[in-house]
């Protein structure tokens, strides 16, 4: 069976994870291995007017009890956002200090304000609760209305009236003309509710410092692992880079909650080499909904233009981002490149205008989760494209239709510059899996049994491949965001590949491994993939933004392209032949048109032996190279939800789901369409059931699964899932990225579905039985009044 | 202090715990058994799943010393030497697991369900295997290919 590109490979990594031998941070013990438990602020904002250190200093098998006080006299530098936005009167985006345990403020109910360190987990969470912080309790801002209402309590001194920046897009006036000559206009407040990602591992970290070597060992759950150490040498000056290690062995989800470098592993180091203990720290579930960053939390106002022919002429949107009490690392560009340069979604838009304000609140810090920024644009565009097909009175599909972009490139008014897509091959595919023709009889059937039928789409665009490097440093980003691989060839002929890019669940032990297979006809067990730890792997941007297909990839097929070409230089010169006549195939190393072959083992052994190389050439089989994007991707497509409410307890049930999505070149079918049915879960979890929910005085009511609704099976039905593939011209592969469209496309599918059954479009997310009841009893109302 | 004695695997094991240890936490840190997973702190999760005297538990809720007298079965002491149980060998084959940290327990549960229905008789549809997951929470898969998974193992148990 073929292992190449586009082979249903099962995956290499489930055997040590059905078989319970996967290695995650928390399954490390070093020796002479301590704990740390945080003492967190138990409000949300407060004054620090004092820690009392000694009730816990003095408690059996404390090692230290540290505050933020000793951390930044040893030099610990602020945590800091990695993507300088500008507001559009030019002033630089208005970054709060943020230290790794709060000294003189605490911003939000779970700030760290100190840690203790004891011999074993329970001693050093009660020594934690011990430890006395006086606090004076300041008023909190918990809405981002709230926070920049005039008089507002002030997070930051660096940002007065809590805003962070005043960003826009695209050209006002044009955009504004282009929607007061429009024939209709569709008008529409959309808050995008804050969820918690959620991976199932909770974050974790073990830091070892050892005093002889002068050098720091760190596990963490990080997504991506360099761009973690590079951090935290840099900005936050724990060791140089040389001197400190971080691997990120087998890591339970990320979901974008594990690209940041957090207060936790700061604390860890340091304390590691404070104590000269092995230092481990484990967030249980309530800390890790205090603590990772949440993602989502918008509110826009939005108003697109029609023309008498249905035709979209200028979409103007205000939205106001909620970025939490502290700015994460890329927690400015969420709202901006990610989210307001999707606006033109799959249409055809002349005028484009968005302006962005985000703002400071005592609320845990916000950041990318699982598609971010793009999911808000994907469900701004696409509940108004529905909202105004009902009010035009025509087919929702119809108005997409009419509206889709159908020659690329095409350049958007907002950046963008679309490479490749056929929407409408995306569009017929769903609705012909959706039987979209037969719905009016199962209205009918759900209605003959008091239930209420809804069907919505959706079709979506993303930005992936993330990033050119040039392109994302003009718009303010810290870092390029291009990939490296190194191919090592062994004597014997099999191979190590190792990657910048992680895998948390997608599958690159197995993926990656296929592009051998397809280009030498080696096995696939041949291969390994090492990935994860900073000292194997010479540097890597890890894994986010649906980049590893596209960026990690191709910087191993760059990897290949030197080492398919050495290779054939040492086979024409051990076969007498023109280097041009040498082909590999099967793995064999042959001479076209003639019977005259290698073994790909005997042409590895060659450049090993190097008894017998080209004059000239160094001995040894080994690659690297560096892949910088030329363009983002743009996987699209589209998904049709179809629902079934009871309009007596408000309850949905989704009774089918159909995505077709064009991913480009697909590697692995099997674990693409896993990657869409995650992405689908999450999407409709933030649709029907998710919210982070705070009370006015800012403590979190959904702190644990008690309270947070995630998603069960019985939830969620089965999906139905296909793909309508056209090539990325960008890169080697012609791969687009699959990782989060699904949590992209389904929530506007799902609230369009509802909004359709219940003839009410004023429905927010989460979709509650609760609400959906009031929605349709308000519909029933209206319909009475009138 | 208390003294357990239990065996793990086929393996008796004994040990002094602290009378707040977790059966989990035996599991993990006194056996250093480590495919037993902590994914909650309200027993939601279903991340620690094991076997108890052959029945599915979670072992984050109840006591070491409650387990004393006991057999437990891990992920760890799931298959048999090298041959798998057909339930790891089903999610590996209906890429019923991502990152993998839901997967023991996840199949830990799924062995005790196909056995429950088969015992008493009734069908295991999908309808009852996405019930009868309430208590595993999946972040990964959207549980499609997990109910998939289960579907495909209770045919071949």
């Amino acid at each position: 069976m073929s292992e190449g590109i586009g082979a249903r490979v099962l995956r290499k990594e489930d055997k040590r994870f059905i078989t319970g031998s996967g290695k995650y941070t928390d399954d490390v013990r070093e020796t002479n291995q301590c704990y740390a438990a945080f003492v967190r602020s138990p409000h949300a904002h407060a004054k620090i007017k004092g820690i009392n250190k000694s009730p816990a200093e003095g408690m059996p098998g404390v090692e230290a009890v540290l505050d933020g006080k000793q951390l930044t006299g040893d030099g610990i530098g602020n945590i800091i956002c990695g993507w300088m936005i500008h507001s559009k009167d030019g002033s630089p985006m208005k970054m709060g200090a943020w230290s790794a345990l709060a000294t003189e403020t605490a911003r939000y109910v779970g700030d760290a304000v100190a840690v203790v360190i004891a011999d074993s987990l329970a001693r050093a969470r009660a020594a934690a609760e011990a430890v006395e912080v006086d606090y004076e309790i300041l008023d909190a801002v918990i809405t981002t209305e709230q926070a920049l209402a005039d008089g507002a309590p002030q997070l930051h001194p660096e940002a007065p009236g809590n805003l962070i920046y005043d960003w826009e897009i695209g050209d006002k006036e044009p955009t504004e003309k282009a929607i007061a000559d429009a024939a209709y206009v569709c008008e529409m407040e959309i808050t995008n509710n804050r969820v918690a990602p959620n991976p199932m591992e909770p974050r974790s970290a073990v830091a070892t410092y050892s005093p002889s070597e002068d050098h720091y060992t760190l596990y963490t759950t990080s997504q991506n692992p360099h761009v973690a150490r590079l951090v935290l040498s840099a900005f936050y000056q724990v060791a140089p880079e040389h001197k400190l290690r971080v691997i990120a062995p087998d890591v339970g989800g990320g979901f974008g909650a594990k690209i940041y470098i957090y207060p936790e592993e700061i604390v860890c180091l340091w304390a590691s080499m404070k104590t000269r203990c092995s230092v481990k720290w484990t967030a249980d579930r309530s800390e890790a909904f205090l603590t990772d960053a949440h993602g989502r939390d918008h509110v826009s106002k939005a108003r697109m233009g029609f023309d008498k022919d249905n035709r979209i002429v200028g979409f103007q949107v205000d939205t106001i981002a909620n970025l939490g009490a502290y700015m994460s690392l890329f927690s400015s560009s969420v709202p901006t490149y990610l989210y307001a340069t999707l606006l033109s979604g799959q249409y055809d838009i002349a005028n484009i205008h968005c302006n962005v304000r985000t703002a400071y609140t005592n609320t845990t810090p916000v950041d990318a989760y699982r598609g971010a920024g793009r999911p808000e644009a994907c469900y701004l565009i696409e509940r108004m494209m529905e909202t105004a097909a009902r009010d035009l009175g025509i087919d929702p599909a119809e108005l997409r239709r009419k509206n889709f972009i159908r020659e690329f490139p095409h350049q958007t008014p907002v950046i963008m510059a679309y490479d490749s897509g056929d929407f409408e091959a995306n569009l017929e595919a769903a609705m012909k899996a959706a039987d979209y023709a037969g719905f009016e009889k199962r209205r009918s059937e759900s209605a003959s049994q008091g239930k209420l039928r809804g069907i919505g789409m959706s079709c979506y665009i993303e930005a992936c491949g993330i990033a050119p490097s040039a392109a994302v440093g003009s718009l303010g980003a810290g870092v390029g965001l291009w990939e490296s691989a190194e191919v090592r060839v062994n004597p014997v002929g099999t191979i190590e590949i190792l990657t910048g890019s992680h895998s948390h669940g997608q599958g690159h032990e197995t993926t990656f491994p296929q592009l051998v297979s397809d280009r030498f006809g080696l096995p696939s067990d041949n291969v390994q993939i090492v990935h994860g730890d900073t000292d194997k792997v010479q540097f890597g941007m890890g894994t986010y933004g649906s980049r590893s297909g596209a960026v990690g990839m191709s910087a191993i097929v760059k990897a290949l392209d030197k080492v398919e070409a050495k290779a054939k230089k040492i086979a024409a010169h051990m076969l007498e032949a023109s280097e041009g006549d040498i082909v590999i195939e099967d793995g064999e190393v042959k001479v076209a048109g003639t019977d005259k072959k290698l073994g790909w083992h005997e042409v590895c052994l060659g450049a090993y032996t190097a008894h017998n190389l080209p004059e000239g050439m160094e001995p040894g089989l080994k690659e690297g190279a560096f892949y910088d994007p030329s363009n983002f991707t743009f996987p699209a497509g589209c998904y049709i939800c179809e629902v079934e409410v009871d309009p007596e307890t408000g309850t949905t049930r989704i009774v089918q789901f159909v995505a077709s999505d064009d991913f480009g070149t697909i590697i692995n079918p099997m674990i693409v369409e896993g990657q869409v049915h995650g992405g689908i879960a999450q999407g409709v979890g933030q649709a029907l059931l998710e919210q982070a929910v705070y009370d006015e005085s800012g403590q979190l009511l959904t702190g644990s699964y008690m309270d947070y609704a995630m998603p069960r099976a019985d939830d969620l039905p089965s999906y139905m899932v296909s793909h309508e593939t056209t090539i990325c011209p960008g890169n080697p592969l012609g791969i687009k990225g699959c990782g989060e469209a699904g949590a992209i496309g389904s929530p506007p599918a799902v609230i369009n579905a509802i909004t359709n059954a219940i003839g009410n479009n004023a429905l927010s997310m989460p979709a509650t039985s609760a609400k959906v009841w009031q929605a349709i009893n308000a519909a029933n109302v209206k319909e009475a009044a009138e | 202090m208390a003294s357990v004695s239990i065996k793990v695997n086929g393996k008796d094991v004994s040990g002094e715990v602290e009378d707040r240890t977790l059966l989990v936490e035996f599991i993990r840190e006194n056996l250093r058994l480590t495919g037993t997973h902590v994914g909650c702190d309200t027993s939601q999760c279903g991340a620690c799943v094991v076997h108890m005297d052959g029945k599915a538990i979670k072992s984050c809720s109840i006591l070491a010393a409650q387990a004393n007298g006991s057999e437990i079965t891990t992920i760890e002491g799931l298959a048999n030497g090298s041959e798998l149980h057909p339930m790891q060998t089903a999610f590996k084959e209906n890429h019923g697991l991502q990152c993998g940290f839901c997967t023991p327990g996840m199949i830990m549960a799924a062995t005790d369900m196909v056995r429950r229905y088969k015992e008493s008789g009734r069908e295991l549809d999908e309808t009852a295997i996405r019930e009868e997951l309430e208590g595993n929470i999946c972040r990964c898969t959207g549980y499609h290919n997990i109910v998939k998974s289960i579907q495909d193992a209770a045919s071949k148990m």
